[in-house]
């Protein structure tokens, strides 16, 4: 009979293929002018799951999303996006890689000369698919995030919760792999920020998609922890108590460029550090 | 209240300074090797040519009467002086052909579109849509600088031969309605003074100060930091440096060209 596997030999298998991961960090570690933001950072995002960044204002949130894509480079450390070494890639093969996975910006990023077609449509009409698919397809992504009244319209006509769930559209028309969430409900009022969570709800369990989300709304992301999406009746609806571990929902806490907590929502509400009771409270 | 006053280095200006040519240099080289490299954005090369050419069009006919007409006047009294009234035509054709054409076109179209590259570039950084693009799969300097620094190179070629030919009907009005010399003597005199040396420079200059107002504009506008008021300052700078760059490559460039061709 097999000796059982040790805890330590696990991880480092874990480590060794990180194909099986959607997002790896390793000891990442960047510092912008003299002001250290991230220090020897390390987490797993596994195929599937959804991680919330938690972090005050300036921790290297968004940073770790941005460098999860390439868009900046750490001074030390590995990233793997997708079983590729982000870290080592050229720009050239950067752009192959993001088509993999998508991003939501903090203030959507719209392009501001293009409607609401053209912008979402903007990777497709880069890789020179026909007319008839890109419209299909467009259609479909702002139906998922239900604006299609919207097609014709420019980003300037739209209001910032539209804009958002736009930037939604346009990031999942490739239905990637991963997508990348950076504030999606900031600054927006609870009622449209409920339906932005429904929408990263309903793309996770119905598309299965393993996503990062930066946020700073704690509710947000305890509701993805606790709800899952009823396809039968379009909206997502809340798990007994019992069923909250079988959720992909995980939460990452950032303090002075370190992780002080990386687990499911159990292990957040159950943390003994004073900084984590205080953050929560 | 003390005031506070932050000292700097002289050696991390130094630093700043040698960063900005190098991360020029490389923006530009790399804007002319995107030419040949697949995608090519012809419908946006077309759009800029149309932005930057045609709307460039109203300042460049009116600059170009204005300073032929100036330049008329104002030798026509020196000439009148010498009995050479009839060598006006002359003057304006060499002058205009050689530099003025060349130079005031270039300097109005930096002032027109190194701004509006610069603060429209700067504005899709702070708004952080040139990530967006990245994250899109799409190459920033291909899709937006080449076709900027084409367009603005081959569209600023024409402008200043439109730009030669109001001077000299400038020139031709002045000479006729206040100094009284004919239009055919005018534009005689002056079609025959030109050799290939005066139009080879005059075409060679819209080209080079295409290149630099382009890429000087787009260098200012990528490289914004700072919100909105970071990209005020973009916006001045590229003016003002895209306006430096023309004068002191005009002057380089006019050296070895009679170097190369002697001097008349």
């Amino acid at each position: 009979m097999a000796s059982p596997t040790a805890p330590s030999e696990i991880r480092v298998a874990a480590q060794a293929d990180s194909s099986s991961e959607a997002i790896v960090f390793e000891d990442v570690s960047i510092a912008f002018e003299e002001n250290v933001v991230l220090d020897g950072v390390s987490f797993r995002l596994p195929r599937g799951e959804t991680k919330a960044l938690f972090g005050v204002a300036g921790s290297g949130k968004s940073t770790i999303l941005k460098m999860a894509l390439g868009l900046q480079r750490p001074d030390s450390g590995r990233i793997f996006a997708l079983g590729e070494e982000v870290t080592r890639m050229t720009e050239e093969e950067l752009f192959a890689m993001r088509r993999r996975v998508g991003i939501v910006f903090q203030e959507s990023a719209l392009f501001d000369s293009l409607n609401v077609r053209d912008n979402v449509a903007f990777r497709l009409m880069e890789e020179h698919i026909s007319a008839e698919e890109i419209e299909q397809r467009v259609l479909e992504s702002l139906r998922f995030v239900e604006l299609e009244h919207t097609i014709d319209k420019f980003p300037s006509q739209l209001s910032g919760g539209m804009r958002r769930r736009v930037a939604i559209a346009r990031a999942i028309i490739t239905q990637p792999e991963v997508l990348l969430y950076d504030s999606p409900t900031g600054g927006l009022d609870p009622v449209t920020s409920n339906t932005i969570v429904e929408l990263i709800v309903k793309q996770r369990d119905v598309y299965k998609t393993s996503a990062l989300m930066v946020t700073h709304r704690l509710q947000d992301a305890f509701t993805m922890a606790t709800h899952q999406f009823d396809k039968t009746t379009n909206h997502m609806v809340a798990l007994p108590k019992g069923q909250h571990a079988e959720v992909p929902m995980s939460f990452l806490l950032l303090r002075d460029g370190k992780v002080i907590l990386d687990g499911d929502a159990k292990e957040l509400v159950s943390s003994r550090d004073p900084y984590i009771r205080e953050y929560i409270a | 209240m003390a005031l506070e006053i932050e000292l700097i280095s002289p050696f991390d200006v130094a630093k700043d300074s040698v960063r900005a040519v190098q991360e020029y240099t490389l923006l530009a080289a790399r804007s002319l090797a995107n030419l040949f490299r697949r995608p090519l954005y012809m419908g946006d090369m077309l759009q800029q040519a149309d932005l930057i050419g045609v709307g460039s069009l109203p300042i460049v006919v009116l600059t170009g009467v204005s300073i032929g007409a100036l330049l008329a006047l104002n030798s026509a009294s020196t000439l009148q002086r010498f009995g050479g009234i009839t060598l006006i035509g002359q003057l304006v054709s060499v002058g205009m052909v050689t530099e003025l054409g060349p130079l005031i076109t270039g300097l109005m179209v930096a002032g027109r579109n190194a701004s509006g590259m610069a603060s429209e570039l700067g504005s899709m950084i702070v708004t952080e849509q040139i990530d967006a693009m990245r994250a899109l799969g799409t190459d920033p300097t291909k899709k937006l600088v080449t076709p900027r620094v084409a367009a603005t190179s081959f569209m600023l070629f024409f402008l200043t031969i439109i730009s030669d030919l109001l001077g000299l009907l400038g020139g031709n009005l002045v000479a006729s309605l206040l100094f009284g010399l004919d239009s055919r003597q005018y534009w005689t005199s002056a079609w025959q003074f030109l050799v290939f040396r005066d139009v080879f420079m005059g075409l060679v200059k819209p080209f080079l100060f295409g290149f630099i107002i382009s890429t000087v504009g787009c260098y200012y506008g990528m490289s914004t930091r700072g919100g909105t008021q970071g990209v005020g300052r973009s916006t001045t700078q590229a003016v003002v440096a895209s306006s430096v760059l023309i004068l002191i490559v005009d002057f380089f460039v006019t050296k070895l060209i009679f170097a190369f061709f002697g001097v008349r």
